[in-house]
This record gives structure tokens, sequence and C-alpha cells, in this order.
């Protein structure tokens, strides 16, 4: 049966290459490996590995805190969901993206970067202590892996259907190739390929809105045709008008939903709290530079529905016209040999690009899958070695290593240890000893979170379900944990059992309402408020009512224990936190100014689509 | 880090770039005359992504490459 399958999609693969684009392929695994291997001299103490020397400009860890989010199945899968849901889609890229970002830069960057953190939940231990920590860094640490896995089989089936390679070859090849650049360079060599794969995903996919547009007579044309092709198609161009209610729009969804649901609460979790993307601008070389970064991450983040949105529009446009051509449907119902919406990007880059040009947007989608997959790695490595081995198992192996490591651990790495321990030549090189330890197990945890990702995509190759569970589970988490750290960082009177009570309340209530639907599913009517509600919308809901829960633990249990003396949250908190003054800055050099006009391009594109 | 600066990331896209940009301009050149079964290769989609990634590429390398100071 599985020879059988093997043997069918290697047969129907959508693209044939030619040696020119198989050796653009082959140039590009080159490219990365050979980074990474220039990188690895530069990395010889943790804070090199772990957080790229905090020596990055605003322009490189802004574009890779876009690229470790821009992954390939991020491209495939909207420009398949615009084909199926029209322009709507737009909103995860808007509204569900460009305020969290600007809320990171303006608010919560300055208390990551003030407290020297590592990572975020680094944080979490300085402002709530060891077990809210734990917590966190547990459950970030497991659905990282799992989600790297995850990615990757679905990398690999796409590369089969799409390209017709092996999957254990997909597998294999990829993964090793990030377990060997992350694993050299570290985070510096994560984030230079993140920005090598930004420009290559951008170059690569750009043949398709350019072409498309043109052959679909400009964007007039295009919704012309769409009115054409499409049963009420006119819905499928508006963003906002709409939303008014449940019905009136294909994705099943109501304005509230998107605002409350996505535009805050899912969204401010993802951009604010998901390690895998803060941990690029903490990177940064200055507070200045970190709050840029993910304000130019912004306003390339407004352009990505270009390449991601505007194929799936084209494709609706252009793949079928007047009753003839092709016409996509859904995974769950296609018959063999019928094309899924999953396959409008490729196909639509069968339609426009020769060889050359194909070889380098086949390079676009595998780099989007490598920036995803090594953006995951890289962030378990550091959540890993210091907030799950260094607190937790290290010190019952070694207990004398835990003063050295809890003094690194108050502020950052290798920094603050050589600070400290100055005066002292033995500890210093304890210290240095420390750092080497943690430098190495960075590297092993590296490749043995790789190794982990692969037996993941392998349980995910034969228990196909396990993606949509995992996928949720990894939801339940980041609305909570935006609850936990928003209040850590802007209410002094959150307490550490406030904090950890809030955070695991949150969590379980969301599986909670998982589990309810998934056995009850006219429970998602009473989740959603409406009848109409459709899955996407359950998301949305849960992560909304989640966020509450957590809220309101937080605070009644806040208020029920002592609170922390302000001393304790200098650099923590609002209010009790020096923020370096701008005085010196003019006001086009404040992150402020870019930040507002952010805001102000966001406000006019919905317009423009409403 | 070590007290050497290595060189900018922007060098190894400059290079990448310049290397796809050549590969693919002499394929959209000989794509003129023999042009790809794919909508609108009248129109030349491989030269010119040639001519721009040529053109990028050869900018990133120039102005991010390395000199002695």
């Amino acid at each position: 049966m599985h020879v059988a399958l093997v043997a069918f999609l290697a047969n129907s693969s959508l693209i044939k290459m030619s040696g020119l684009d198989i050796a653009i392929v082959v140039i590009y695994f080159a490219a990365v490996l050979v980074i990474g291997w220039y990188l690895k001299g530069r990395t010889s103490t943790g804070e090199d590995f772990f957080l790229a020397g905090r020596e990055m400009t605003a322009w490189v860890a802004g574009l890779s805190f876009l690229a470790a989010n821009l992954g390939a199945l991020e491209l495939m899968g909207w420009a398949a969901s615009a084909y199926e849901y029209g322009i709507l889609a737009t909103h995860w890229y808007w509204i569900g993206a460009i305020p969290a970002m600007i809320f990171l830069a303006l608010v919560m960057m300055p208390f990551y970067y003030i407290s020297r953190t590592h990572s975020v939940p680094g944080y979490l231990h300085l402002r709530y202590g060891e077990p809210t920590r734990a917590l966190g860094a547990i459950c970030f640490g497991f659905m990282t892996v799992l989600m790297s896995g995850i990615n990757m089989f679905a990398m690999a089936v796409v590369m089969k259907v799409v390209l017709g390679w092996n999957l254990h070859f997909s597998i294999w090849v990829s993964s090793i190739t990030v377990a060997i650049y992350v694993a050299l360079g570290g985070l510096t060599s994560a984030i230079f390929n993140e920005v090598l794969q930004f420009f290559l995903i951008w170059l690569g996919a750009l043949v398709i809105p350019i072409l498309g547009l043109k052959e679909a007579g400009g964007w007039s044309g295009l919704k012309a045709r769409i009115i054409a092709n499409v049963t009420h198609g006119a819905t499928y161009l508006h963003m906002w008008s709409t939303l008014g209610s449940f019905r009136d729009n294909p994705m099943g969804i109501s304005w509230f939903g998107i605002v409350f649901g996505l535009g805050f609460v899912i969204s401010f979790g993802y951009w604010t709290t998901d390690f895998l993307v803060v941990q690029r601008v903490i990177t940064a070389k200055d507070l200045r530079s970190a709050q840029m970064a993910p304000i130019i991450g912004a306003f390339f983040k407004m352009a990505v529905p270009l390449i991601v949105i505007m194929p799936g529009l084209i494709g609706l446009g252009v793949l079928s016209h007047n009753g003839h051509g092709i016409h996509l449907v859904s995974a769950a119902t296609a018959k063999p040999g019928q094309y899924t919406y999953n396959d409008v990007l490729p196909l639509l880059l069968v339609r426009y690009a020769g060889p050359g040009l194909l070889g380098l947007g086949v390079t676009a989608l595998i780099a989007g899958f490598m920036s995803g997959m090594a953006g995951n790695v890289s962030a378990f490595a550091t959540v890993w070695t210091y907030d799950i081995y260094r607190p937790l198992i290290r010190p019952l192996f070694r207990p004398e290593a835990q003063p050295a490591a809890a003094g690194a651990s108050a502020g950052a790495g290798s920094a603050r240890t050589s600070a400290v321990s100055a005066h002292d030549g033995d500890e210093v090189a304890a210290a240095s000893s420390e750092d080497k330890h943690y430098l190495k197990m960075g590297r092993w945890s590296t490749i043995v979170g790789v190794l982990i990702s692969i037996g993941t995509a392998y349980i995910a190759m034969h228990f196909s379900s396990i993606m949509d569970y995992v996928q949720a589970l990894f939801s339940f988490f980041v609305a909570p944990l935006f609850g936990t750290i928003v209040l850590g960082m802007l209410w002094k009177r959150a307490t550490p059992a406030g904090g950890f009570w809030g955070l695991l309340t949150g969590t379980l209530s969301s599986i909670g309402m998982f589990l309810w639907v998934k056995f009850q599913p006219s429970a998602l009517s009473i989740i959603a408020l409406s009848h109409y509600a459709k899955p996407m919308a359950q998301d949305m809901y849960q992560a909304l009512w989640s966020w509450c829960i957590c809220v309101a633990v937080t605070i009644l249990v806040s208020y029920a224990t002592a609170p922390l003396p302000e001393a304790r949250l200098q650099g923590l908190v609002y209010g009790c936190t020096e923020m370096p003054s701008q005085e010196g800055l003019r006001w086009y050099q404040k992150p402020f100014f870019w930040g507002m006009l952010a805001i102000v391009l966001l406000v006019i594109l919905n317009i423009m689509f409403w | 880090m070590s007290e050497k600066q290595p060189l900018p990331i922007w060098f190894f896209i400059g290079l990448l770039l310049l290397l796809y940009g050549i590969l693919i301009l002499i394929a959209g050149i000989v794509q003129i005359a023999h042009p790809p079964a794919t909508v609108l290769a009248r129109l030349h989609p491989t030269f010119w992504g040639g001519v721009v990634l040529t053109v990028l590429g050869g900018s990133y390398v120039w102005i991010f490459r390395p000199r002695r100071s």
C-alpha cells in the first residue's frame, strides 16, 4: 500500500525540474552549509551560540524575525486559504500581526531587553520564579520539537507531491542540513541563513503575482474574473464588509472573533511571547535596534500577502475561466488525480516559471521550510539548555555548579558571569568551564532536537491526526502565556503564585474547551457564540476565553497573596523600570514614529480592501 | 565573539544572488530563442529575472565587499 502510494505520488509530481533548476537547489544547500562553517570559528561562548553575541543590527534581526515565521507551509497553506476563503485570509497578516509586532516593539521589548533575559521562560523566572519558568519552558520545549517534526513531515509530503521526491530523502537531507549549520554556528548561523532565506523566498515567489496580475488584466481584471468564476465571488474580495454576520462570508466568522480573538489574543500571544520569534529580536545590539527590528518586520509583513494571498486569488481568477480549466477542491473531498487547494502555489509556479525561475521558486519553498525548522531548533536548544537543563537537571549531578549558573541565569549568561567573577581567578576559570559546558550542551541539544523532530515526523506519518492535536496543543499555551507575561510587565501587583496558577488554569481551560468540542461538536456554538460558527472560529474564541481565564485567575490569586517588593521588580515591570532616554534621537530615528507610521499604513490598507 | 568582525550577511546574499542571476540570465537568453511552454513566455520572465538578480546581487557584493581598514 505504502509503496503503491509512493509510486503514485512520484509519478504525479506537479513540477518537472531541469538540470539548471536542480543546480540552483544544490547551490542553495551548499551556501547554507558554507555560512554555518564560516561562522563556527566565531562561536566560542554561550552568548555567541544562544544569543548571537547580542550584536545583530535592527535590519538583520528584523528580517530574521519575519523569516523564522515565513515557512513554506505558511506560503503554501495561506495561498490555499486565500483560494478557499478569498481575501479574508489577509487578516492573518495585517490585523493578526501588525498591532502585536508594534506592541512588542514599543511596550514589551524594553522589559525583555533591559532584564537581559536570554529567553521568554527566562523572563518568567525573573518575574514569577522557578515554577512558572519550569512550566513555560517544558511546554515550549516539548511543543517546539513536536511542531518542528510535524512541519518536517508536511514538508516531505509537499516535496513528494510537488517534486516527486522520496519522503525519507526530503526529511533526512533537509533536517541534517539544518542540524549542521545551527550546531556549527548557533543562533548567528540560523539568523544569517534566515535573512538569506528571506531574500530567496521573496525573489522566488514574486514571479507569480507579477505575471498572474498581468494575465488577469491587473487588479480590476482579477476581481472581475473572480466574480465571474466563483459563486458569491464578491464576498471573496472584501476584508471587513462581510464580517457583520457569521453567514455572510466564506470563513464563517464575525468581526468580533477577528478583532478580539485573532487581532488581540492569538496575534499578541504569538508575536510577543513565542520564543521562536522573540529570540530573533533580543539578539539586537542595543535597545533601539531591538525595538526597530519588529517594526521593520511589520512593514515587510504587510507586504507578504502579495506573495501569499495574491497567488490564491490569482488561482481563483486564472486557473479556471468560464467553466473551463482546473478547479481545486479541499483535501478531504479530493478524488485521485484531483488537485487540492494546497496545490495552487505550485500550479501557478509551473504555469509561469520556465527553467531557472522554476528552480528559484522551488528553492524559495525549501528555504521557507528550512528557516522555520532552524527557528524551532535554535529556540529549543536555548530553552532546553538555559531553562530546563541548567536549573532542573544539572544541579542533580553537580550541585556545586548551581551558584555560577544561578548568577548567569539572573542576567544574560557569560556577560554577567564574567563581570561577577572578575575578581577571582578560580571563579573565572569555573565560570568559563561552565560556559563551555553549556555551549557543548547547546550544540548537542541542537542535534538531539533535530533527531527528536525526525522521530516526530515519522510518528506523524503513521498518525495523521496527530498534526491537528499538536497544532492545537501549541495554541493552547500561547494565549494564556500572553496573559501571564503582559500582566507581569504592566502590573506590579502580580505575584509569583498568581502568575503560575493563571498560566496553568488558562492552559488547562483551553485544552478543556478543545476536548469539549471534540467530543460534543455542538459545544462549538456555545464557545464561538453562534450556530453558524465554523472550526476556524473555534481557535479565535478558545484563545479569547483562555486568555480571560488566565488574567482573571492571575488577578484573583495575586490579590490573595503577598506582593513582591518593588526593588525585586526593577527592570521587569512598568513603573519600576527606568527607561533609557531617547532624547538624543531625532524624530525620524525614534521607534515610536515608525511604529505609528506602520499603524497608519495598516489602517489605510484595510480601508482600501474594506 | 572573536575580535575580527565577520563578513556581513549582505555580502553572502549578494554572492548567491549574483551566481543565481548569471545562471538564470544565461537560461533567459537561451529561452528567447527557445521559449518554454509557460504562460506569458513572450515577456521573457527568465531573462528579466536574471537581470534583476544579477544587478541586485552585484550591487550587494560591491557595496559590502571585504575591505582593508
